[in-house]
């Protein structure tokens, strides 16, 4: 997994609530048998036009985006399917933070195992970042997960959550297998105490 | 002791190591895969040098991308092909039972799973697909997972897992004729929304639940996901054990008696306590239908699609977006709209009770003028015995299509998908956008609905054309 410590990025907004995976990277994009690849199908359908090419209004086509690693979206980013293609797609286009007030659970365990930071706000936070992207679309925001600060362009800094095992996996780009397969003693020893 | 609820059972007695610093250590009796969110898994272990810790413990399905013009795939595009041909290698290589094309059994990996007898109350079951909450109706603890997870429980049969808030859904009252398990769940969803169950796992219970059968049971718990729930649980009673027993995997013999002993202490203790309860009353409930863009965008069929005001900023724009993109209208009825497709299948209802439903108003009327109805079985199994009813003729009589098994136009990766600007009323699971076509619209509905509006053409209540 890609290590996050600290990124300084652009804010893509994404004003809608509820996007949903298959939003993401629709299932015709899923028929892939690895991770590559994926970029090509992010947001496929809100970011070409239906002739395929590509739609001006849509803020992943700007200039100004892309070399930005923030998504700015409404509450309940990620609901839907279970496909980790979502980070993938994601991840694979350059985004490395999601900033909404709140995440789908299987998209939020998804994009902790692949380095992508599901970062939650309060509303008024999210209202004022979107306040922001619409003022000020070239505004950075800095992101630093070691002492888990996200800092505004006028210096206001915000504490953002995370639990410790992912944070500890992040910073260091750990695959989080390691540490079940370290556990191979107690899950032996799981098996024969329920055969027993 | 304290009283438990039936999730603290299921997730207590599965904890091989808890810690202050991490998630717990949760050990999966059952894991289920299929040809889409596997292979990167695979690929993952060949790197790493990992066997499967428990090849018998994992159980394939190709579903998702297969055709169901045809039972040897001849019509799979090329990258499906490569799918089906990677999922065939890695079963092989690494010792895992799978239902491939030549399987008389195979079909929906949710589907095969209770039907062959894996699924069974007090398991912990995992599948990378958000539909996994469909085993809960046996009172297993059933959830999906990412691929990277998959990886986890092939090399480890065990996943890291924080434990979840408890949600008591309630359903009291007698379901009314022509309302159905899947009206029950769109009203649960329509009331609490598509994240109200967000970090809680919940629990079905009331008169009106233990009333279902268990593919009744089965469509309540696929949609929890739907309403952001991680899993939806129902407490296993003589309806389950009556479904499971003489099953090909199920236990047999005094092994049988003594699983039914122990599975009865599952259900939640006298004075439980839940995080969040909630109770609805199914005995004023009509058919429901959507006319949004997501699960929760739903209405009784003799409501009008909500009114744009006395809404927050946030919520006029989704409901205008959704509007705009499904081209309907607020404050008008979607009873009597006129539609293109009908889809009844799924992992949602494609199982015989759905079928026999749907083939109840099918029988002996012809689907209006131009419709494509399109009647996928979930498995093999389910077709064969469909067939033997005379349902394949019925559907068929009736101007519809028969198909062989698989996931189909619910997610369209198959062929099988609405043209851009269709309508579909469709008993699949999600009408998010571009679901089942890019640009396709859906409308999801009971088997009851979805037969129903084939025949008229247009979204129709069901008790209209059932005596």
């Amino acid at each position: 997994m890609k290590s996050f410590t600290k990124i300084r990025s652009k804010i893509i907004p994404l004003p809608h609530t509820d996007v949903d995976t298959d939003q993401i990277i629709p299932a015709r994009y899923l028929k892939v048998i690895d991770k590559n690849g994926l970029a090509e199908g992010l947001f496929d359908s809100w970011r070409r036009l239906p002739d395929g090419s590509p739609n001006p209004d849509f803020p992943l086509n700007q200039d100004d985006y892309q070399d930005a690693q923030i998504l700015l979206s409404g509450d309940n980013f990620g609901c839907g399917s279970s496909r980790e293609h979502a980070p993938w797609a994601l991840m694979g286009w350059g985004i490395r933070a999601v900033i909404s007030t709140s995440f789908a659970d299987i998209f939020r365990n998804n994009a902790l195992k692949n380095g992508l930071l599901p970062l939650v706000v309060d509303e008024a936070t999210q209202t004022s970042l979107f306040d922001l992207t619409a003022e000020a679309p070239n505004a950075t925001l800095e992101i630093d997960l070691v002492s888990q600060i996200l800092t505004l362009p006028d210096g206001t800094q915000i504490k953002f959550e995370i639990d410790t095992f992912s944070k500890t996996c992040m910073l260091e780009g750990i695959d989080q297998l390691g540490y079940l397969l370290k556990h191979d003693e107690q899950i032996s020893a799981f098996e024969e105490m329920r055969n027993a | 002791m304290n009283p438990k609820t039936l999730y603290q059972k299921v997730w207590e007695s599965h904890i091989v190591s808890e810690s202050d610093d991490a998630p717990s250590i949760l050990y999966i009796d059952l894991h289920l895969i299929h040809e889409v969110t596997s292979p990167q898994a695979f690929s993952g272990l060949r790197e790493k040098g990992l066997k499967v810790r428990r090849p018998e413990r994992t159980i394939a399905a190709m579903d998702h991308s297969t055709p169901t013009i045809s039972l040897n795939f001849d019509t799979a595009d090329d990258m499906a092909i490569a799918q089906l041909e990677q999922i065939t290698k890695n079963c092989a290589d690494f010792g895992i039972t799978l239902f491939d094309a030549g399987s008389k059994e195979r079909g929906i990996v949710h589907v095969i799973g209770p039907e062959q007898g894996f699924t069974q109350p007090g398991k912990t079951i995992v599948c990378g697909d958000s539909h996994t909450s469909t085993h809960g109706a046996f009172g297993a603890l059933a959830f999906g997972i990412g691929t990277s997870e998959v990886e986890h429980v092939l090399a480890t049969q065990s996943l890291l897992q924080s434990k979840s808030k408890t949600y008591e859904v309630r359903f009291e009252g007698v379901l009314p004729f022509g309302v159905t398990a899947k009206d029950m769940i769109l009203a649960l969803i329509a009331k609490i929304g598509i994240g109200g169950g967000t970090g809680h796992v919940f629990e079905f219970s009331g008169d009106a639940v233990k009333a279902l059968d268990m593919d009744g049971r089965m469509t309540l718990c696929n949609m929890s996901i739907e309403a952001g729930a991680r899993a939806g649980m129902i407490a296993p009673d003589e309806t389950t054990f009556a479904y499971l027993k003489g099953r090909t995997h199920a236990p047999k013999g005094d092994a049988w008696d003594a699983a039914v002993e122990k599975w009865k202490q599952l259900p939640s203790d006298e004075g439980a306590v839940y995080d969040k309860t909630v109770t609805i009353n199914v005995s004023k409930l009509e058919p429901m239908v959507t006319y949004g863009t997501n699960p929760e965008m739903g209405i009784a069929i003799s409501e009008t699609i909500p009114s744009l005001g006395n809404k927050s900023e946030a919520e006029q724009a989704s409901l205008s977006k959704a509007l705009n993109y499904m081209d309907l209208s607020a404050d008008s009825p979607l009873k009597d709209h006129p539609i293109d497709v009908v889809f009844i299948g799924s992992c949602t209802n494609s199982r015989m009770s759905d079928l026999r439903a749907a083939a109840s108003i099918l029988k002996g009327r012809k689907v209006a003028e131009g419709m494509r109805l399109l009647v996928v079985p979930g498995s093999e199994t389910i077709r064969k015995e469909a067939e033997a009813e005379g349902i394949d003729e019925i559907v068929r009589n009736a101007g519809g299509e028969w198909r062989f098994a698989g996931c189909s136009m619910c997610l369209a990766m198959n062929g099988d998908e609405l043209e851009p600007g269709q309508y579909a009323v469709s008993t699949s699971n999600r009408n998010f956008e571009g679901r089942q076509g890019k640009g396709g619209r859906t409308i999801l509905a009971s088997p009851l609905t979805a037969a129903a509006s084939a025949i008229t053409g247009k979204v129709t209540d069901p008790r209209e054309l059932m005596k």
